[in-house]
């Protein structure tokens, strides 16, 4: 079963965001994205400053089996990007949701309506 | 997945975790636990590899040594009872049929391995070559179930379950013994380019075989390991893969295997010819090796560029090796441009292609 933090928002195409109260997020892939992809093999971020609008095409994972693209789960602007990913992608087959954070940015305006919560993702999943 | 074939032992697969995916018509498990960590495995102590879906195919009768110089490009005379030989099979133009081991078990009594994809086609194109020899063709696919180990530590784990001496089987022959009390034809053979063994046995024995193998393994550090590992190993070793570095349209001889090709053998095979002024004539493209120093895998049917920015080939196959950490792969790409710089476009960044003499890592075997 895929581990889903309910502290979390999902966007469809299985990234997750963290909101903080002062406008930064923290913003990766689930579980559930790391476990289909299998072992990953590479993990390609944005240059930090640069802008995302919502749904938009943020970096790249790729793994022994496949390459996806990463969506912006809300619109941001990228603060600080995870250095460590490009040593050691494998991380995010370990710590999705920790170690293996991706970006963290500046949330621009509201977070989407459509972004679900821990429940709605679960049930996304089936 | 209920349309797939299944081999015998695809619960125990599913009891251990397996990813099942279909390979070849057959559901069959892709992983484990994670590829690179079975890869890993496999190079540092020993993996256990079902490979039940590979086909068997009995020859036997009083012109089995003349049918098979008939059939393969490699020459089976030099073969004696419990010598194992690797060959392609061609067709009039030289394309691959099929690349097999041949088993030698007597002057009249021969044995083949065949790729499971292939089976149906194999087995129609060696009936229809064998009108006019005195041989009878068996398909055995469905009696046997084959278990692979594979890794330095595969011999230790094989002796541990049997009173067969191993120690005077040497690489590329076998011997028929019981392990674990099950009867096998005990192959030491492999595509991993490591030391090990495949164990050809009668399919109901196969759980049987893979619990105890699996036991007696574990202490060495022996673990399960899926098709996905068997892929990045023989990429890893430079051993080709039927539909990628060999097909119907690709030559032995274009695919860097001409070290199977006899062509000067008493009897010649099908394709001769074709081989023979493909060999005096040069190809038009060949099958080139590669690295590239950089973790993004170059997939299969990703265009190659030449030194000028046009397209000269595409890649066969691809994958990360897990021990060099690096993309490795193979290409078809055009004589002429081969001796140039050649490179790819992954995702708008060009990455130039080294070019590699496999294996990529130091053989135990092979």
């Amino acid at each position: 079963m895929s581990n889903i933090p309910a502290d979390l928002r999902y966007a469809k195409s299985h990234e997750w965001i963290r909101p903080a109260v002062d406008g930064t997020a923290v913003v990766g892939i689930t579980d559930y994205a790391q476990s289909s992809l299998g072992d990953i093999t590479f993990v390609q971020l944005p240059k930090v400053g640069a802008t995302f609008a919502a749904g938009a095409t943020f970096g790249v994972v790729e793994s022994v089996k496949a390459a996806s693209d990463l969506y912006a789960p809300a619109a941001f602007t990228v603060l600080e990007t995870n250095g460590s990913l490009d040593a050691a992608p494998e991380t995010l087959n370990k710590d999705p949701y920790g170690e293996a954070w991706m970006l963290k940015v500046r949330v621009t305006g509201e977070l989407p309506v459509g972004l679900l919560d821990a429940a709605g993702y679960a049930q996304q999943l089936g | 997945m209920s349309d797939l074939q299944r081999t015998p032992l695809r619960d125990f697969h599913a009891a251990h975790g397996a990813r099942l995916v279909d390979f070849a018509g057959w559901e069959m498990p892709v992983q484990y636990r994670s590829i690179l960590e079975e890869h890993k495995a496999v190079r540092r102590a020993a993996g256990l590899f079902d490979v039940s879906h590979m086909g068997e195919v009995d020859v036997r009768g009083p012109q089995a040594l003349a049918f098979l110089e008939h059939l393969v490009t490699n020459e089976v005379a030099k073969l004696y009872p419990g010598r194992v030989l690797y060959s392609p099979m061609c067709n009039e133009t030289g394309g691959t049929v099929d690349d097999l081991l041949v088993y030698m078990r007597g002057p009249e009594d021969y044995f083949l391995c065949i790729n499971a994809g292939n089976i149906p086609t194999d087995l129609a194109w060696i009936r229809t070559q064998a009108a006019g020899f005195a041989v009878t063709i068996t398909d055995r696919s469905a009696d046997y179930a084959l278990l692979a180990v594979q890794g330095p530590r595969a011999a230790q784990i094989v002796q541990s379950l049997t009173g067969a001496k191993l120690g005077a089987v040497g690489y590329y022959h076998f011997c028929e013994g019981t392990v674990a009390g099950v009867h096998c034809l005990i192959s030491r053979t492999g595509y991993t380019g490591e030391d090990g063994f495949e164990l050809y046995h009668a399919a109901a024995d196969a759980v049987t075989l893979a619990e105890a193998l699996l036991a007696a393994g574990r202490p060495f550090g022996l673990e399960l390991a899926g098709l996905g590992a068997r892929d990045s190993l023989r990429l890893e070793a430079g051993y080709p893969l039927y539909g990628h570095e060999l097909s119907a349209t690709l030559s032995p001889l274009t695919a860097g295997l001409g070290w199977t090709v006899k062509l000067d053998k008493a009897q010649p095979c099908t394709g001769h010819a074709a081989l023979r002024r493909e060999k005096a004539e040069g190809a038009s493209h060949k099958v080139i090796y590669f690295r590239t120093g950089d973790r993004r895998i170059v997939r299969a049917d990703t265009p190659v560029l030449g030194s000028a920015g046009a397209v000269v080939g595409r890649v066969l196959s691809g994958t990360l090796s897990p021990i060099l950490n690096e993309a490795i792969g193979s290409a078809l790409v055009e004589t002429a441009a081969a001796a140039a710089a050649l490179s790819v476009d992954i995702r708008g960044t060009l990455i130039p292609l080294q070019l590699a003499k496999p294996p990529f890592v130091p053989l135990k075997q092979g």
